[in-house]
Parts: structure tokens; C-alpha cells; sequence
């Protein structure tokens, strides 16, 4: 196999694992965007927010990041309920979401990012586990465990998802809820309280895709903005509010920018997310599996 | 305030900064008050956009970086007055601002909001690969110490930003004011019955994002000078961005006077909060203060003033969530 073979393989590789992360951290923004029309820019400040925590807690007492971010899926679930019960009564209600909304989701952003950094510095946080040095090799190709952990671990989130989306009542619910609201309430289910448990389970997933962003690399509290744009393109690339779209376009932005990278420089890398959001935005509004 | 009031105003006001600028001798103020003027262009020009049509613009970061690179560049090429930099700039910002439009505006809203904010990633990362700018090394710039009629070159760029900032308020007063603002404002409050009453939708809105992005890359030209050294990361501080979208929506956003308010009340305590406190506090500040006053009043502060002026009279209750806690008071005279 040539060199340019192998690296070709090499950068297609690590873009599909990390592709399958991007998903966990896209997912949160497809069901708040997608399916609740609530364009919640203050999730990567809240991935964000989920590394530290299990940045503390794993220095403090050695936990597993994962299962830090397993068990804080609860607390977050409350928290993002919490916030929405504030944003229903302060913008929904209004009919100002639009403007002053957004502005609110951009200061929660911003304080929770300061707030990070007046608390733990500027410096590059890492956790310790076991899984986080070795890879598996498989003939020509070696996945290294830190990014295949998190890539597996993204595809059991979204699936679970797509499951509980598709095969509850409540589920069901929140679906219907983006279509038809009125619709909802003639079927004696509360617009207001199937929206409140989606943003939860929205915000849940920030507390995994925080602790598979620490796994995969060091953080730092300024980084989520830079996933913001990258975040908002592959859920307009997969079509917004679908989940098996979610993760495809993950994928192939992961891979898009994994091959700028190997190839131009990863210098480079931050602008692919970005040309293929304009791209999707002029050729195809509705993205690849969109309804619209 | 009639048009002639507004004028003598403005003048005087422009005036009156100028010559005090002549007159204070430690430079210290005048740094300080050229931040808050900047403030007040950009604030003004993220209004023109967001208060008046409803286009969230988060780029302002974007736009005032692209104002500050072409101005630099443009400058180590050929040696041009600022003044020609800071047009330079306006076109191209404005051509940026309407090609942003073009391929977003068409659909929803929050597609050019999400468009703009990807858009600081996408410029830093040029900049950062762009060697004739430095790159991430950064760049200096030579400029003179004198420069004539003003005495010191920071009076001289003291005196463009008093410019800028004038006009822009001004452009802002005069859209108001105009069926233009009229129809920006039928825009805002519901697009489809103001294309049905026959307003050009889109074309009102893509003249709006283009002004509005041609005053912050104005606002961005003189900034090199001002500063003599620029690299990437402080150039694409979010803090222009999360200032030009909390000053408008603190001072109010209906009116050309509420940017002006924000910005000048904003800029102030942030720039005594950084001498007294530290400058990681007051962009904590800046964010809370933003999200309650998006909450607790959504008016801004021209909003309180009229709620406060209009308690006399017997007025129903226009906060939706006080209407729905204290429904009697809608009939109580």
C-alpha cells in the first residue's frame, strides 16, 4: 500500500470516529433546534461545562468520565427543564424568542464560559483513564481507544434516541409537538410540558458529549464556540430534527475536515464546517433527510 | 426632536468631544473614550440590522476583524490616509454583509444568525494562514506621532471615531425615520402581511445587512493604528460581538438613541471595571446584564423610561406575563 493510501485510510478513519462524537454533541441541538424550534447557541458552553465536571471529578476521586457523564444526564435533564420553564415564561410566551431569545441563549454562552475560565484558568484540562493511551489495531488500520470509546458510545446514544423518538407515547409526543401543536393538545397531551422534557433530554446529552470531549482531548473553557458553527451545520446537513441525518452528516463533516487537515493543514480544518453549511444552506435548505 | 435639533445636536456634540480631546492631557481618557465611540458604531450598526428588521447578527467580531485586516493590509501595500482605508473597508464589509444575506436572509432568520457566528471561525482561520498579515504571529504597524492640525496622532483617530460615530447614529435616525425604517419595521413585526402590503422583503433587508456590515468593518479600519500591533486572537475577541448585541438590547433597540444609551453605559463601566477590577469580571457583567434585561425588561432602558412616563395615565398592561399574574388589573381604571 502506497503512502498516500495509507494516509488516506488513516485520515478516513479518525474522521469516522470522531464524525460519531460530533454526533453526540450535534444530537442536543437537533432535537432543541430541530424539533423545538429553540435555537439553543448555549449548548456547547454546556458540553463544556459537562468536561469540567468530569475533569473534577476525576481528578478529585478517579471516576470513569463515562460514567460521570451517564450519571450527570440526570441532574442536566432538570437543569435544561429548569431553563426552559424560564425561557417558555420570559420569550415563548412573549413571542419574542426570535431576538431575545437568541441574545439570552448568546449570555447564558457567555457566562457560563467566563465563569469556566474564572474558575479554572485558560490552561488545557485532561482526566486519566485506563483507555485513553492505547489503540486497537486491526490489520493496516489502528483506532485508537480514547476516540473509539466516545465514537461507540455516541452511535448506543442516538440509537437509544431514535428508539424512544419513535416508540413511546412521550416520544411520539415531542415529534408531534414540532408539527402541530394544536394538534397535541386535541390528543390531551401539554405542549408546553412535552417541550420542557425534550429541551431536558436535549441538555442531558451535553453532560455525555462533554465527557467524550475530554476523553478525546484536552479542553478548555473558550473551546465551545468553536464548535457552535460545526455543531449548526451538520444539523442543517442532516436535515434539522433527524436523527439518522444527524448522525451521517456528522460523519461526513468528521471526515471532510480529517482529510483538510491531513492533507492542507489542520489549520485549515475550522473553515470545512462552515463551507458545507453555506453549501447546504444555497443547494439544499432541508438537508439530506429532511422533511421540508 | 425635529431634524434641525438633531443636527445642531450631533455637531455640537461631535464638537464638544473634539475639543476636550485637544485639551486632556493624559492620554489614558482618550483610549478609553475611543473604545466606547467604537462601541457606539458598532452598537449602532448591529441595531440597524437587529432592532429595526430582526436579524440577529453575531459576526460583528467578523465584521470589525475584516475592517481592522483590510485596513492593515491595505496599508503595508500602499500607503493611503485613513480616511480611504476606512472606505475600503465599508465596501467590503458591506459586500460581505449583502453576500451574507443573499444566501441566508432568503430563508429563516436564525440561518443568518447561525451563519454570521460561523463566519468569525471561517475569517480567523484565513487570517491565521495568511502570511502577508502575519498570520498568527501577528503584525505591527508603523505610524507616525504627529499628525497635522491635531497635534498628537491618537487626537487625530480620536477625531475619525468621533466622525464615524456621529454619522452612524445619524444613517441610523435618518432609516428611522424613513418609509426605508417603516419598512423594516412592517418587516419585523410580521413579514408576510408586509410582502402582501406590497413591502420588497427582501431586498429592504439585504439594503439593511448591508449598511450594518459596512459600519462595523468602518469601525474596524482605524483600529490597527489605534493599536499598533494586531494578531488573530484579540482581534476575534467575542467580546465585540457579545457588547454590539448586549448594548442595543440594554439601551433599547426601537430607537436610534437606545445603541447610543447602551453603548455609552456599557463601555464606560466596562473600561472603569478594567482599571479597578480585572477584565474577565466585566464581560461577566456584560452577560448578565444581558440576559436580564432580555428577560425582566425587553425594552431596554428607553422602555423603562416610557413605562415610567406613562404610570399617570391608565394604560393596559403590555408585559404579557404581568397581564396573565394580575388579570384585573386590564379593567381597573
Amino acid at each position: 500500500m502506497g503512502q498516500y493510501a495509507s494516509l488516506l485510510l488513516d485520515a478516513l478513519v479518525s474522521g469516522i470516529l470522531v464524525g460519531g462524537f460530533y454526533a453526540a454533541m450535534a444530537v442536543g441541538i437537533s432535537v432543541a433546534f430541530g424539533m423545538l424550534g429553540i435555537s439553543n447557541i448555549a449548548h456547547p458552553a454546556l458540553i463544556l461545562l459537562g468536561s469540567f465536571i468530569a475533569y473534577v471529578l476525576n481528578t478529585q476521586f478517579g471516576w470513569d468520565p463515562v460514567l460521570i457523564g451517564i450519571v450527570f444526564t440526570v441532574p442536566f435533564y432538570f437543569l435544561g427543564m429548569a431553563l426552559y420553564t424560564g425561557y417558555e415564561i420570559a420569550f415563548e410566551r412573549r413571542g419574542t424568542e426570535l431576538i431575545r431569545g437568541l441574545a439570552f441563549f448568546f449570555g447564558l454562552l457567555f457566562i457560563t464560559e467566563v465563569g469556566l475560565q474564572l474558575i479554572f484558568g485558560v490552561d488545557y484540562r485532561l482526566v486519566e483513564a485506563s483507555y485513553i493511551g492505547p489503540t486497537l489495531d486491526i490489520g493496516p488500520l489502528s483506532l485508537p481507544l480514547r476516540m473509539l470509546i466516545p465514537f461507540v458510545a455516541s452511535i448506543i446514544l442516538l440509537a437509544g434516541m431514535q428508539i424512544f423518538f419513535t416508540n413511546t407515547f412521550t416520544g411520539r409526543a415531542i415529534l408531534a409537538v414540532a408539527q402541530d401543536k394544536l394538534a397535541l393538545q386535541l390528543m390531551g397531551a401539554d405542549p408546553v410540558r412535552i417541550k420542557r422534557i425534550a429541551f431536558g433530554i436535549s441538555t442531558a446529552t451535553a453532560a455525555l458529549a462533554g465527557a467524550f470531549l475530554i476523553i478525546l482531548q484536552p479542553v478548555e473553557p473558550s473551546m465551545g464556540r468553536d464548535y457552535i458553527g460545526r455543531i449548526f451545520a451538520i444539523c442543517v446537513l442532516g436535515g434539522v430534527g433527524s436523527l439518522p441525518g444527524t448522525f451521517v452528516a456528522a460523519i461526513i463533516v468528521g471526515v471532510a475536515e480529517s482529510i483538510t487537515a491531513t492533507f492542507y493543514g489542520p489549520s485549515w480544518s475550522p473553515a470545512v464546517a462552515f463551507g458545507l453549511l453555506l453549501i447546504a444552506l444555497v443547494v439544499k435548505p432541508a438537508g439530506l433527510f429532511g422533511r421540508a | 426632536m425635529s431634524n434641525l435639533r438633531f443636527v445642531v445636536l450631533a455637531i455640537l456634540v461631535g464638537a464638544l468631544l473634539t475639543g476636550t480631546s485637544l485639551l486632556v492631557t493624559n492620554e489614558y481618557y482618550i483610549f478609553a473614550a475611543y473604545v466606547v465611540l467604537q462601541y457606539v458604531v458598532l452598537a449602532t450598526a448591529w441595531n440597524i440590522l437587529g432592532g429595526y428588521v430582526g436579524y440577529v447578527n453575531f459576526g460583528t467580531t467578523a465584521f470589525l476583524a475584516i475592517g481592522l485586516y483590510s485596513a492593515a493590509a491595505v496599508n503595508k501595500w500602499l500607503d493611503l490616509p485613513i480616511p480611504v482605508l476606512i472606505l475600503i473597508a465599508g465596501v467590503l464589509c458591506g459586500g460581505i454583509g449583502l453576500g451574507m444575506g443573499y444566501l441566508t436572509i432568503r430563508l429563516r432568520g436564525i440561518y443568518f444568525t447561525i451563519a454570521t457566528l460561523a463566519l468569525s471561525v471561517v475569517v480567523q482561520t484565513f487570517i491565521v494562514n495568511w502570511d502577508y498579515v502575519g498570520g498568527s504571529r501577528g503584525l505591527y504597524i508603523m505610524r507616525p506621532n504627529e499628525a497635522p492640525v491635531f497635534g498628537s496622532y491618537l487626537n487625530y483617530l480620536f477625531f475619525l471615531m468621533i466622525v464615524l460615530a456621529v454619522l452612524s447614529v445619524a444613517i441610523a435616525r435618518v432609516i428611522e425615520r424613513s418609509t426605508f425604517g417603516f419598512g423594516l419595521a412592517a418587516i419585523r413585526d410580521d413579514e408576510a402581511a408586509a410582502a402582501a402590503a406590497g413591502v420588497p422583503t427582501l431586498r429592504l433587508k439585504l439594503i439593511a445587512a448591508t449598511i450594518s456590515g459596512a459600519l462595523m468593518g468602518m469601525a474596524g479600519a482605524p483600529l490597527p493604528f489605534y493599536l499598533t500591533y494586531v494578531e488573530p486572537t484579540s482581534s476575534f475577541s467575542l467580546a465585540y460581538t457579545v457588547n454590539s448585541v448586549a448594548m442595543p438590547l440594554v439601551g433599547g433597540t426601537t430607537s436610534w438613541l437606545g445603541p447610543v444609551i447602551g453603548a455609552v453605559l456599557l463601555g464606560s463601566m466596562q473600561q472603569a471595571m478594567t482599571v479597578l477590577i480585572s477584565s474577565s469580571i466585566n464581560l461577566l457583567v456584560v452577560g448578565v446584564l444581558l440576559v436580564l434585561f432580555v428577560v425582566a425588561a425587553p425594552n431596554g432602558i428607553l422602555g423603562l423610561i416610557q413605562t415610567f412616563r406613562r404610570r399617570g395615565a391608565p394604560q393596559p398592561e403590555t408585559n404579557p406575563v404581568a397581564a396573565l399574574l394580575v388579570p384585573e388589573k386590564r379593567s381597573a381604571p
